[in-house]
């Protein structure tokens, strides 16, 4: 059965073309399109409450790819973002596609900082890497089969002005599910999917598991970074003391210099890492999103099943004013009971608006009963496509975290052994 | 782009304010308005090397003091102008090492040669040594009781402390300044012709009245120094005839106290042993009691250290594994030390110590004969102030100051660096887990993950090693060599008063304006005890110099290589789990 588009939203894909990721890359708008977030600046502007405030604006920048394999340099066409708009483009993503994994949007704040200075927003190191975080969503939302054809998100590139109120226009606020209704329906639906059920206890079992790696991480950061600088202290002793020395000094000295190297060569090495525990990072974040889609899915099983037990009520209802039977207790009963009875006509009208109702009820039902099924089928399709590049990505990332200590451990040995180098010279 | 602050203080960390490089595109075109935050900033440098390495002041070697003529026993000289010729020979052999004394000796011997008779200073051979020579007046074991020891080959019958010596008595050691004591031990003193010399010095003119090296009363003489220079050749040349080692360690267990003894074993071909092998155990008191001896009867040469005698009892157990070890190295440095020393390894105590069945006895002994001693055995005479000590010695005080200032600095950070490993181990070992909790969850990449997992495993087991060994080799022959100048600045300071004591004496003489014919004789004692002292220090200085560069060369390249082989072993691990990474998943 064909998905049923409803309003608002895209057509799945059909399944087939989802199996080979680079299939539909063709399609998407980052194999037409250059897209980066080139710069950051610091800027200062009133808010809605007319109050000064400082933020930061990140340039993104666009470029037609066609035109380059012409050998031609196409125009750049750029505009200045702030990351409450990335936000709000987000939250239409979100709110719009429900059965898709939207990409996460870099952190808001600095989080799992392995030294203090680096939790302020303003700070440039930050403020670096959120630049780069921004970037990577843009290519993400770009590179999904589904989001990339969105056209707020091709003006959120393109269009400076105005952008915002399109976004609102849409009215995609109103179609926002509840956070209260959410969590209601995760506590009372009966019969979710097996798999989303699963899928939720991955999700959050993956975020405390990357959750407390990046803390652990950060952690050992500070130590290495400890170890390493203290032996900056040899090469300043060691140059004194060679200045007390005669055969030994030049080795002393030399050997101190390397010292110094050593100390110096943690910042390199670390900051590296941060590209690593950004890249974990990402998939933290998308462990909630993950937890979006299967919220979604428990609403929508969750109004489909109340859907069903008022049709299965009304029917019953129904059917005990036409036999005149009461099976179950029910307040009207009661009350005809002892107040007397409705007459035929009465009984007759309610009889009809009830048969109304639950023929209502029942193309309802029909139409939320294709509706879940499809989301469940979009839903995991999608779901299918995150795990393969969830594991593609991650696998990436270890790989060069292991060649991040690869190297560490080279420069490591090289140093010691000048230092050694010149301790033999002494 | 990093500000880094040196430590102006040896232990805090500084933060660095990261504005990371960026690794994307440059900026197509410049930034319209606005502070640019993408600017990279420039790294500031470190302070500069505030210590430029100011060629020192090479180690002074001044001739050797040329003592006023004193004259010399008559049949000493012949045996000193042998000596002398041999070292003038040598040193146109061109030893570096020991050119220089070489030729101080070789000017000494000659500057001694000149002396007319009459004046017999104490250096003087033990063998003609004049009764009415003083002896230096140095806190002498040296003193040491002449009837059991000295009479033992003269007296059958005199009561020997070590009755396991063998059959044959143990040949007088003197204390190169006891002269007075000579008298006693002449008989046995004169040359013996069964005393075998080193070998391989034979080709050496080495006939000197009993043959050792330590033969003269007095270690400034210039055979006692050449014969120190033979020895030095002798190592060399790898003709030692003396080796000894520390090890077997063993704990005994006894009502009133446990401890550890170690089995320490000589193997020689000098004459001064009875066998050619010995294997006897002794306990730190029984090192602790030989270096003490050793100060007081070579108070001016420089002891090598001890370990730490004292251990705080509830931080350090004093039986583990590791702390035995490391003393036992520490021990047997100690003892090769004295081995390998041309002066101390003559001495009687540590003959007695490498070779003595029950050391206890001996030490009972010797105890009770030092304090019949009574006045003159203390050598440092006190309340003598030295106006101003020589260059070159006050260039050694200088030295050794800034050495173990040095020194300490270093062992704080080497403790400081193991310190913070250690903290950086604590939480590896939290985080390598977690990788393995993750790769429960996943199923394509629970391999990856557990590989990481194991990997950061094996790091932390090479981290724990590189650790143990800085603990255990590295910081303990540091802080030995800190107490090594600790002791050696105790020597200078009582060389200096041996001076401050000559020169008092001198002065007093000179005021009393009395023409006399030749100086009195306890001011001569003290002149001889100066140069005596000058001598063995310089001496020993230039060795202990030596010594310490080849230390520190083979410290310093072992912290080195242990840091070498960690990364090797973690370069390994993560090597090999690369391919397991990349390793394409079958598809479904």
């Amino acid at each position: 059965d064909e998905p049923v588009p409803a309003e608002g939203r895209h057509t799945a894909v059909p399944g087939r073309a989802l199996h080979e990721g680079t299939q539909q890359m063709e399609d998407c708008l980052a194999k037409k399109m250059e897209i980066t977030v080139s710069e950051a600046e610091k800027r200062t502007g009133r808010n809605a409450m007319n109050m000064q405030e400082t933020y930061t604006a990140y340039l993104i920048e666009t470029r037609a790819v066609e035109s380059q394999n012409e050998g031609q340099c196409s125009p750049v066409d750029s505009l200045w973002r702030r990351y409450s708009e990335f936000e709000l483009l987000r939250n239409y993503l979100l709110v719009t596609y429900p059965h898709i994994v939207v990409p996460p949007l870099p952190e808001k704040r600095a989080d799992f900082v392995w030294h203090k200075l680096s939790a302020d927003n303003m700070d440039p190191d930050f403020v670096e890497r959120r630049r780069i975080g921004l970037e990577n969503f843009l290519l993400r939302v770009a590179s999904h089969p589904v989001l990339c054809q969105d056209k707020i998100f091709y003006s959120f590139l393109t269009q400076e002005g105005g952008w915002k109120e399109m976004v609102n226009e849409t009215g995609f606020q109103l179609k926002a599910d509840s956070r209260l209704k959410a969590l209601n329906a995760t506590f009372r639906v009966k019969n979710p999917d097996k798999r989303f059920t699963e899928l939720k206890h991955y999700s959050d079992e993956l975020q405390s598991v990357i959750s407390h790696l990046l803390r652990v991480r950060a952690r050992v950061a500070d130590r290495l970074y400890g170890v390493y600088k203290v032996h900056g202290n040899y090469g300043r002793v060691f140059s004194e003391w060679s200045a007390i020395e005669k055969e030994m000094g030049d080795g002393l000295q030399s050997a101190g210099h390397h010292m110094d190297v050593y100390a110096a060569s943690i910042d390199d090495i670390l900051e590296e890492e941060e590209h690593y525990a950004d890249q974990l990072k990402e998939y933290l974040f998308y462990a909630e999103a993950l937890r979006a889609v299967c919220r979604k899915h428990e609403l929508m099983q969750y109004d489909l099943e109340m859907a069903a037990q008022d049709l299965t009520s009304k029917k019953q209802q129904c059917e005990e004013l036409a036999t005149g039977t009461m099976r179950t207790f029910s307040l009207k009963g009661m009350t005809s009971k002892l107040f007397g009875q409705e007459t035929p006509e009465q009984r007759e009208a309610k009889i009809k608006i009830l048969e109304e109702q639950i023929q209502e009820g029942e193309e309802q039902l029909k139409s939320k009963n294709l509706e879940g099924r499809d989301f469940v089928k979009s839903a995991w399709a999608d779901i299918e496509r995150f795990k393969e590049q969830k594991n593609r990505d991650l696998k990436e990332a270890l790989i060069s975290y292991a060649v991040m200590q690869i190297s560490m451990c080279k420069k490591g040995i090289q140093v010691w052994t000048n230092a050694k180098e010149c301790f033999s010279k002494m | 782009m990093y500000f880094l602050i040196f430590f102006s203080m040896p232990f805090p960390i500084f933060f660095s304010l990261l504005a990371a490089p960026r690794p994307h595109n440059p900026p197509a075109h410049p930034p319209q308005r606005g502070t640019p935050l993408g600017a990279r900033r420039k790294r500031a440098p470190g302070p500069p090397r505030g210590h430029t390495r100011v060629p020192s002041p090479p180690f002074p070697s001044l001739p050797f003091p040329s003592p006023p003529e004193p004259s010399r026993a008559e049949p000493c000289r012949g045996q000193v102008a042998r000596a002398a010729a041999a070292a003038r020979g040598r040193a146109a052999q061109g030893r570096s090492r020991s050119a220089s004394s070489a030729a101080a000796s070789a000017s000494s011997a000659a500057a001694w040669q000149r002396g007319g008779g009459g004046q017999a200073p104490a250096v003087a051979t033990q063998s003609r040594a004049e009764p009415s020579r003083a002896e230096p007046g140095r806190a002498s074991s040296g003193r040491r009781p002449p009837a059991p020891v000295a009479m033992s080959g003269a007296a059958p019958g005199a009561p020997k402390p070590l009755p396991s010596s063998g059959p044959k008595s143990l040949r007088e050691m003197p204390h190169p300044l006891a002269t007075s004591s000579s008298e006693e031990m002449g008989p046995a003193l004169s040359p013996s012709p069964d005393l075998l010399l080193p070998r391989g010095i034979a080709d050496k003119d080495l006939s000197l009245p009993n043959g050792t090296p330590v033969d003269t009363s007095s270690p400034a003489s210039s055979s006692s120094l050449l014969n120190r220079l033979q020895l030095d050749d002798d190592l060399d040349g790898e003709t030692r005839d003396l080796f000894v080692t520390v090890d077997d360690p063993k704990k005994h267990v006894c009502t009133m106290e446990t401890y550890i003894t170690y089995r320490v074993t000589t193997k020689t071909t000098r004459a001064e042993f009875d066998l050619p092998e010995y294997s006897v155990r002794r306990r730190y008191q029984d090192f602790d009691w030989l270096r003490n001896k050793l100060e007081e009867s070579q108070p001016t040469h420089l002891i090598p250290p001890l370990p730490e005698k004292f251990v705080v009892k509830g931080v350090v157990d004093r039986f583990s594994e590791e702390f035995v070890e490391t003393r036992r190295k520490a021990l047997d440095k100690f003892l090769k030390r004295i081995t390998d020393h041309p002066v101390l390894s003559f001495n009687e105590h540590f003959n007695v110590f490498l070779t003595a069945k029950d050391l206890n006895a001996y030490k009972k002994q010797g105890m009770a004969l030092l304090s019949k001693m009574g006045e003159s055995v203390k050598y440092v005479t006190g309340g003598y102030k030295l106006r101003s000590r020589p260059l070159e010695f006050a260039a050694i005080g200088e030295y050794l100051d800034t050495f173990s200032l040095k020194l300490g600095t270093i062992d704080r950070i080497a403790q400081r660096i193991i310190k913070e490993q250690l903290e950086y181990l604590v939480e590896l070992r939290e985080y390598g887990p977690v990788y393995s909790t993750w790769g429960g969850l996943e199923v394509e990449l629970s391999e990856p993950l557990e590989g990481v997992s194991a990997c950061i495993g094996n790091c932390c087991t090479a981290l724990e090693e590189l650790s143990e060994d800085m603990t255990e080799d590295f910081l303990p022959v540091l802080r030995e060599y800190i107490l090594y100048s600790e002791s050696m600045k105790n020597v200078l300071k009582r060389r200096d008063q041996v001076q401050a004591e000559y020169e008092a004496k001198l002065e007093a003489v000179a005021l009393k304006k009395e023409d006399r014919p030749k100086v009195p004789t306890d001011v001569e004692k003290c002149q001889d005890r100066v140069e005596c002292f000058n001598a063995d220090l310089k001496a020993d200085m230039e060795r202990w110099q030596n010594n310490k560069r080849q230390d520190f060369r083979q410290l310093l390249m072992g912290m080195a290589d242990k840091n070498i082989q960690y990364y090797e072993k973690c370069l390994t691990a993560w090597e090999s789990i690369i391919p397991l990474l990349q390793d394409k998943p079958e598809t479904k």
